[in-house]
């Protein structure tokens, strides 16, 4: 089977008005506290969106909560998915209809290899689209072309699921997850955290390589670097879990050059600037 | 956490699927154990003296035991007194006279065994499998005799062989478990009603895998069945056994004893997968599965391999182990023991180094779900004379939630200042984040939970003869149905 004829995108969203995302007025607790505290933030079909925000603002909190992780409560707003409600949907499900976290911190599964997962993520994914399994052979084609998009080794495919990985290593085995998965929405949790120069440039490329008019991704990073190499469309400031800013790219630049501490009404704070690095 | 908590707490009820009861004229004899009753079912077989001498001198040994009050409790497990008055120690399906082929028996007979699974028809042979059925007491069907027998193999009922091969069964019955080995040994060695009896004469690859399956179909009957494997010089067999039970309200007994030759240059290789009814998910019923296995590794060079896949009974009481006499004879113990809701498993292995560079592997997965409470007992004993004996020893357990326990007791006692120990333990848990990442990648929960515990099992199922490993990893699954949201 040609591996383009995967690329195809099998999104609903022929629709130009329904959005691939929509949140809300969300908020969010964990353990009785307040984190999210009214998230409003739309993202177009085809858009690339990205989240900044100090340490501790809540972005991975967003990040999880799309992705249905039920250790946090959903207080009061909506999201929809597409159109439709994506609160309603269980993880695995979100998962299968297209939508993907790269998280923060990859977790290691001792014992399942790499290979395993991948090809039951993948059928699962497959199954949801109405497609079949695919055979080995195709499979094992698929994930080599993949793996050659992230420049990884074909030797992680057989090691049990981010064990032993370094933390580059495992940021990329998660983008490598995402291009074989080929969700419609992806969220990128800091991905580029922890990633060397060339491996930036490579999980960079990986993404716009990636990015197709029906795709649409949620990047939360710290860092002007990686917005260098991908363009976005929006950029968006969280703070103490508020969207406190949205501009285009050159917001980056300015987060980049003030730190965080301006938009709360305040001189930029020397302390989250050091915080955020260069 | 709550939620968290509740995921892995919910658990549902997951029918055991080999919880019927065969509607089958059977005789019972009634409950209670007496020197008559030993008497009768020795005499039910038509026994010959030694066998009868033997059972009453284990009987007495069982007598005095109780009467000093010496049913062990050290194995970490919980259970009421059991009454052995209460017990049957004898029932057979009615009529069952010598059979010369399979369609001779019952109907309703191979109707259990297919519903189980196993086809006792001629088609099996497909497959290459040949089987001894044991319900209740008696064994009721081995298939492929014939052709076992063209090349010298013995494969029968534990019954015939006392009755055909009294002398190869005065020789190595309670040669390698004596009577007064413990006290579920003793009750077996007076009581034991059948089994199956395995003889490979000298030089010979048994052809075709042999496997035993056990049914308990009666109420308040105990199983005692007496399996006795001699390979003779050179040979090789690969042995399986299986076993399941009705769903029953009350505990049954099943008080098993198995024994295991190995002569010169001899091996073999002994699969357990292990089904008996677990109880429910509050811990009412089940099977309590107290067993006694042990090999002799008697000649040089041989080889003794225990494969064991453990998911059911309410307590599972067993330690394959291997004497390793042999020079440069290998013992090996190889398990999964699994327990769900209240089950609890306390089981392990002895490996005993006698002869030099003797060696021995154990490997041992203990998963926990549920209630679970799940002990590995291990001892590693290297005697003086053992020179150059070395052991690997790795001891794992996988919690599935977080009421469920896991329990390592190894015991290395080295008397050999050349013997080479190795021993390595990890203890984890399946996490709410490892679940959660499988699902956002597609996975359900149960999905997901397979998928680890499969990974975690995976070196142990590939020790198993093809077919069963299958049979194993779904056995698995439906015992883990259930054990997280
Ligand atoms: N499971 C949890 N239990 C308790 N507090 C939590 C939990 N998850 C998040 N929090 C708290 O919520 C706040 C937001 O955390 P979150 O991880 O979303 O921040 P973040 O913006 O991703 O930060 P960073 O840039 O450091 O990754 C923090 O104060 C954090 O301690
Ligand atoms: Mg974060």
């Amino acid at each position: 089977m040609n591996i383009r004829e995967l690329n195809n995108n099998h999104s609903l969203n022929q629709d130009k008005n329904i959005r691939m995302l929509e949140i809300k007025d969300l908020h969010v607790s964990v353990e009785g506290q307040e984190i999210l505290k009214g998230i409003n933030l739309s993202v177009g079909a085809g858009e690339l969106h990205a989240l900044m925000g100090p340490n501790g603002s809540g972005k991975s909190t967003l990040a999880q909560v799309l992705a249905g992780r039920d250790i946090y409560q959903v207080t009061a707003g909506e999201v929809l998915f597409e159109g439709r409600d994506l609160l309603a949907l269980t993880p695995e499900v979100r998962a299968r209809k297209g939508l993907f976290l790269s998280f923060q911190y990859p977790v290691v599964i001792s014992g399942v290899n790499n290979i395993y997962l991948l090809q039951a993520a993948l059928n699962a994914r497959r199954k949801e689209r109405g497609e079949e399994a695919l055979d080995a052979v195709d499979f094992l084609a698929l994930v080599r072309n993949r793996l050659q998009a992230v420049q990884m080794d074909e030797s992680f495919l057989y090691r049990p699921v981010n064990e032993g990985f370094s933390g580059g290593e495992k940021k990329r085995n998660e983008i490598l997850q995402m291009l074989i998965l080929e969700p419609i929405l992806a969220i990128l949790d800091e991905t580029d955290s922890g990633l060397d120069i060339d491996a930036l440039k490579i999980v960079a490329e990986g993404i716009n390589n990636f990015r197709t008019p029906q795709r649409s991704f949620l990047v939360i990073t710290h860092y002007q670097r990686l917005l260098g190499y991908v363009e976005p469309d929006w950029v968006h400031v969280i703070s103490e879990g508020r969207i406190v800013k949205t501009g285009g790219p050159e917001l980056a630049h300015e987060l980049e050059e003030r730190g965080y501490g301006w938009l709360q009404g305040g001189q930029p704070d020397v302390t989250i600037k050091a915080a955020i690095g260069p | 956490m709550t939620s968290d908590r509740q995921t892995i707490d919910s658990i549902t009820s997951q029918e055991y699927k080999y919880g019927f009861v065969t509607d089958i004229e059977q005789e019972t004899i009634p409950p209670g154990l007496s020197e008559a009753v030993v008497r009768l079912i020795s005499s039910k077989k038509e026994e010959p003296d030694f066998m009868l001498q033997w059972r009453l001198k284990a009987y007495r040994r069982f007598v005095q035991l109780q009467a000093d009050n010496k049913e062990p409790h050290w194995a970490k497990a919980e259970y009421e007194p059991i009454d052995y008055q209460a017990i049957s120690y004898y029932s057979a399906p009615k009529d069952t006279p010598e059979l010369s082929s399979l369609d001779e028996v019952d109907p309703k007979l191979l109707e259990t065994y297919t519903k189980l699974g196993i086809s006792l028809l001629e088609q099996k042979r497909l497959t290459g499998v040949a089987v001894d059925a044991v319900f209740d007491s008696v064994s009721v069907a081995t298939t492929f005799k014939d052709a076992l027998a063209e090349v010298g193999v013995i494969f029968c009922p534990f019954s015939e062989a006392v009755q055909k091969h009294p002398e190869l069964v005065e020789k190595y019955l309670g040669s390698v478990v004596p009577y007064t080995d413990n006290f579920f040994a003793t009750l077996n060695s007076a009581v034991f009603s059948d089994g199956s009896f395995v003889y490979i004469p000298k030089g010979v690859r048994c052809p075709m895998e042999l496997s035993t399956y056990f049914r308990m179909n009666a109420a308040k009957t105990g199983q005692f069945e007496r399996t006795l494997i001699i390979a003779d010089q050179g040979s090789y067999v690969s042995y399986l056994e299986g076993c399941t039970a009705p769903m029953r309200d009350e505990n049954q007994l099943h008080a098993a004893v198995v024994e295991l030759i190995a002569l010169d240059d001899a091996e073999i290789k002994y699969s357990t997968v292990q089904n008996w009814y677990p109880g429910d998910k509050n811990g009412v019923g089940g099977i309590y599965n107290f067993v006694t296995k042990r090999g002799a590794c008697r000649g040089v060079n041989s080889k003794i391999s225990w494969t064991q896949v453990e998911t059911g009974s309410a307590i599972t009481w067993k330690y394959p182990s291997c004497i390793l006499q042999g020079d440069n004879s290998i013992g090996e113990f190889y398990s999964v023991a699994l327990t769900n809701n209240y089950q609890q498993a306390d089981t392990g292995t002895k490996m005993i180094h006698l002869g030099k560079n003797t060696r021995s592997t154990i490997i041992s997965k203990g998963i926990s779900a549920g209630h679970g409470q799940n002990t590995y007992r291990g001892q590693v004993k290297i005697m003086p004379g053992a020179t150059g004996a070395r052991n690997y020893s790795q001891c794992d357990s996988l919690l599935v939630g977080d009421q469920c326990g896991a329990h390592t007791f190894p015991d290395i006692d080295v008397r050999n200042s050349s013997a080479r120990m190795e021993h390595e333990a990890t203890t984890t848990r399946i996490g709410e984040d490892q679940i959660f990442y499988c699902r956002q990648r597609g996975l359900s929960t149960e999905e997901a939970v397979s998928m680890i515990v499969n990974g975690f099992c995976r070196d142990i199922f590939r020790k198993l003869p093809m077919e069963f490993a299958v049979e194993a990893q779904k056995l698995l699954e439906l015992s883990l149905e259930g054990s997280v949201g």
